[in-house]
């Protein structure tokens, strides 16, 4: 028996009738085509499925998509404005903070979460609030300081200096 | 004027989709009339199957199709490197049907498989297949499973051996070992791990029944290599009607090099449906029982010298647990690239090592990051560590003593792969390893160790630290090794590139590497760039579908910035050279007199005739005023193969304490000084090593599959397996020394694996030297709070 709901995603209103079994992040990927959002394990660990609910981090594989009925999700793919990218994705691009990019929205939105609450993390606090995230490809170093450097584009609107050049797009 | 890239921190050119969710992974694609696949997965780590009845499952909702393996009449997945090569050693050779028929041989080997209209549907008719099986004893452990009275897993390989193989001067080690004032033995374990790619391995087959042709997207490191093995070697259909695509690709380490069973059943089963797209997508606990592990190697090491200093042997024999039945090139990995480098940097002139494959009730195990050397540089920096201790001398100082000197390259190592077929020398390229070992010591303050450990016991700690300074051979492969009877898989590992320059000078360039995360579209552009004088923004670089790419070797064994970077020079080479003709064409000069300068093309002493590149490809794409003898349009493809492996090396030094109490091991510093030669992109360089020593170090301190004795995987998912996480990690201290690779233009050496390679000793001669109070001389890895806590109170207990 479907149930109906209805939520923002993205800032535009959705609707979808879906199985009580059916999880928040098949919702996303599947019936809304966003699949920026990725599966990564099947034990909730990984955090390559994290979105935003309500403006909380939230693991997507572990929320129920009845579960978000009424609420406001964004997703990675809700990140950019027509200002252009917001200051982690320009952040991450900008110190090399990504190889594979498959745990990269996951980590950006657990990043968003972050910085939604505290606006000057410490490495020590970054590294914690991302421990629910998984990444395999980048030793997770320069995550650390793309997340470090977006924290202060938030804070004063001013990026550090870089040391990575434009090479063309 | 165009800036030059080449060298420099480029911003990646990937990332826009990636940093936006608009890449496009295996998963993300959706196909009109796409269906499902589930795969029946053994429960027994060793079992007959008496019977499968699959008519419950047919008839369960949303189900179209059901198979066995005898439903699937293709040839077994083939072997592609037995060890020794084609030289007649003797290999037992079993390797995996798509499905299995008569008998499972690890826990999660495939039994059936079920088609349905949605991936819910297809999970939940599992539950109707019924499979009456009949177990059988097991045996997990490799040097358990050679004994006598071990459970037999295959009638052709007694004492479930796949090969004994060997290499070096046995005699030579022998008398020197003999003969040694000092001799230093140890077992030591290099576990099997669980490599964890962050995206799991996933397919969609196609058949299209209009043209009898094959199409299968594939998160795979080798679509071109696949395309060969599924079409010649497994299926028996024409290799030109079988296209494979590689999409973006998150994360492999090796793990998605080979040719698995899962690729012939989507694509089998999309022809049964006449021609439904088919996508299987493995869950994460299905990876870990269906995708290679890596590692698992029980060793016994002896390291011989003189009281002075001075080794003069290292022999070992090694059981490689090779898993239930082979992967595509499983006998490789610790044969030639394990032991071909046993004497790592250091000029020891004995080296003989017996390497024994064995079969066991596990998952099959084949190339993970690094493959086979991490598991040398283990051993032999295990050794130097072991043998310094005997004779009293400091772990740096030994090193120092026996580092090849920088006058003697290129070096023949004994073991080394030395002067192969038709004359090539396959020798250590360059190298220059004391000041490399200096530099990280320096920035380690390793000076000060002693006072540092006097301080860390105030505050309860042991504080330890480890070199380890590795050498490792990459940028795979000249055919005259790997192509070598005796040695290679008989095939050869050149590369390939294309470069079609356009009527406005935009540039496509396609290759037959295959990027995981390493940034490819960013390098060649920024190599092709600076070949032809030409902007980033004007270069697209296109990978990873066989129709339209020439074939080449994928990217795994850090040759693509080697070997695939010259492939893609030549081929520019071949660019410039016809447009240096044409412009000679147009400035009524001859070739001689036409000189170039990045874009540039002018006739020497006259500055002003002059034709830019854009102009040339304008005018030579529409070639309405060719030359006599020149073809129309901008297109050449070179391929190239390689003379020789790359060599990089380098020292990482880690600084543990140990937690008196609990037994914790906090990674407190980590300092690495690493030669990779010239770097085309030294941010993506250090990322490439981030990413390398993260690995490393999880396998030193957290990381393990674990099997219990009846074949159950108990580290069966990430609750229980133990990636790393961001909060473990300190910030990684990188530098390097750079030493220029002879053996290609840019000089570069590869990186992928280096980090991986060096890490994991670095970090376990840590530990081992922060519990030398409690006498204890080796603790294997992971080394766990569990681990070092039992091994501290065990050996208090003896001293009490």
């Amino acid at each position: 028996m479907d149930a109906h709901i209805s939520l923002t995603v993205n800032g535009k209103p959705r609707e979808a009738d879906v199985e009580p079994r059916r999880m928040l992040v098949q919702l996303l990927r599947e019936d809304f085509d966003l699949t920026g959002t990725h599966i990564g394990c099947d034990t909730s660990q990984c955090g390559a499925c994290t979105v935003t609910v309500d403006g909380r981090a939230v693991k997507s594989c572990t929320m129920l998509a009845v579960q978000a009925d009424g609420g406001t999700v964004t997703t990675i793919e809700g990140m950019a404005t027509e200002a252009g990218l917001h200051p982690l994705q320009a952040a991450f691009w900008e110190h090399h903070g990504l190889q594979c990019g498959f745990c990269t929205p996951g980590m950006i939105m657990a990043a968003a979460d972050l910085l939604s609450r505290t606006t000057e993390p410490t490495d020590e606090q970054i590294r914690h609030a991302i421990e629910g995230n998984f990444c395999r490809c980048t030793g997770y170093q320069n995550i650390v300081i793309a997340i470090r450097a977006a924290a202060k584009v938030m804070r004063d609107g001013v990026a550090a200096p870089s040391t990575a050049v434009q090479g063309g797009m | 004027m165009t800036i030059d890239m080449l060298g420099k921190r480029v911003k990646r050119v990937e990332d826009q989709r990636l940093i936006t969710g608009k890449g496009r992974y295996v998963d993300d694609i959706k196909l009109q009339s796409m269906v499902y696949c589930a795969i029946l997965r053994s429960p027994y780590a060793h079992a007959n199957i008496r019977s499968i009845d699959t008519s419950v499952a047919r008839g369960m909702p949303g189900v179209l199709d059901v198979m066995i393996g005898a439903d699937i009449p293709y040839n077994p997945l083939p072997m592609a490197w037995p060890a020794g090569g084609s030289a007649g050693l003797q290999n037992n050779v079993n390797m995996p049907r798509a499905l299995a028929t008569d008998s499972v041989k690890w826990t999660g080997e495939g039994v059936a498989a079920v088609i349905a209209e949605t991936p819910e549907q297809a999970f939940d008719a599992l539950e109707g297949i019924a499979v009456d099986w009949e177990p059988l004893p097991t045996v997990v452990d490799a040097e358990k499973a050679t004994e006598p009275g071990a459970p037999q897993l295959h009638e052709n390989a007694p004492n479930n051996i796949v090969f004994d193989w060997t290499v070096g001067d046995k005699a030579g080690a022998a008398a020197a070992i003999d003969g040694a004032e000092v001799v230093v033995r140890q077992r030591v374990v290099n576990q099997r791990l669980i490599p964890n790619p962050m995206e799991v391995r996933g397919d969609i087959g196609w058949y299209n029944p209009g043209t009898d042709e094959y199409t299968i997207w594939m998160s795979s490191q080798t679509p071109h290599i696949q395309r060969i093995l599924l079409a010649i070697f497994v299926m028996g259909i024409p290799e030109h009607k079988l296209r494979c695509i590689s999409p973006d690709v998150g994360g492999a380490f090796g793990t998605k090099i080979f040719c698995y069973a899962d690729y012939v059943v989507v694509l089998h089963a999309s022809k049964r449906l006449g021609g439904r797209p088919v996508k299987w997508i493995e869950s994460r606990r299905e990876n870990y029982q269906s995708t290679i592990h890596g590692r698992d190697h029980i060793t016994y090491l002896e390291i011989a010298g003189s009281r002075d200093g001075e080794v003069s042997a290292i022999r070992v024999k090694t059981f490689a647990n090779l898993g239930g039945r082979l992967s595509t090139i499983g006998p490789g990995i610790p044969t030639t690239l394990y032991a071909r480098v046993l004497s790592g940097c250091y000029k020891i002139p004995n080296v003989f090592a017996e390497v024994v494959g064995v079969y066991t009730n596990t998952v099959f195990v084949d190339a993970y990051r690094g493959a086979g050397r991490p598991e040398a540089t283990y051993v032999v920096e295990r050794a130097m560590d072991l043998f310094a201790g005997e004779i009293g001398m400091d772990p740096a100082e030994l090193r120092r003593r026996n580092f090849i000197a920088p006058d003697k390259f290129p070096y023949e190592n004994p073991s080394g792969l030395g002067t192969a077929s038709g004359g090539a020398k396959i020798y250590i390229d360059s190298g220059n390893y004391e000041p490399a070992m200096d530099k990280a010591l320096k920035m380690a303050g390793y000076a000060d160790m002693a006072k540092a450990k006097s301080e860390a016991r105030t505050r309860g700690k042991y504080l330890g630290v480890g070199l380890s300074s590795y050498l490792e051979v990459c940028g795979v492969a000249p055919s005259k090794w790997i192509g070598a009877v005796g040695e290679g898989w008989g095939a050869a590992m050149w590369e390939s590139a294309n470069i079609k320059v356009h009527l406005t000078g935009k540039t496509v360039v396609t290759v037959g590497t295959q990027p995981q995360g390493q940034g490819h579209e960013t390098t060649y552009a920024q190599i092709v760039g600076h070949e032809l004088g030409i902007p980033m923004e004007d270069i697209v670089v296109q990978h990873s579908d066989t129709q339209g790419t020439p074939f080449g070797y994928g990217s795994y064994g850090s040759r693509t910035s080697s070997v695939g970077s010259t492939a893609a020079i030549k081929a520019a080479g071949k660019i410039r050279e016809k447009a240096r003709r044409y412009a000679a064409h147009m400035l009524e000069a001859s070739v001689e007199d036409i000189e170039v300068e990045g874009a540039e093309y002018r006739v020497k002493g006259s500055p002003d005739k002059k034709k830019t590149f854009q102009e040339i490809a304008f005018a030579l794409d529409l070639a309405f005023d060719a030359p006599e003898g020149m073809e129309p349009y901008l297109d050449e493809t070179a391929y190239y193969d390689t003379p020789n492996c790359t060599w990089p090396f380098g020292t990482h030094v880690a600084i543990v304490e140990i937690d008196e109490a609990t037994g914790h091991v906090d990674l407190v510093r980590y300092v690495a000084v690493d030669d990779v030669g010239n770097k085309i992109n030294p941010m993506i360089v250090d990322g490439q090593l981030h990413g390398g020593i993260a690995q490393g170090v999880g396998q030193a301190l957290w990381e393990g599959a674990v099997y219990a004795d009846d074949g159950q995987l108990l580290s069966g998912s990430m609750l229980d397996y133990a990636v790393p996480r961001a909060a473990w990690f300190p910030h990684l201290e990188l530098d390097e020394t750079v030493t220029p690779s002879p053996v290609n233009p840019i000089g570069v050496k590869g990186v992928g694996e280096a980090g991986a390679i060096a890490s994991t000793a670095a970090v376990a001669n840590a530990v081992n030297d922060a519990l030398k109070p409690f006498g204890i001389r080796h603790l294997d890895m992971p080394l766990t709070p569990q681990k070092v806590w039992h091994a501290m109170q065990s050996s208090k207990g003896a001293q009490a």
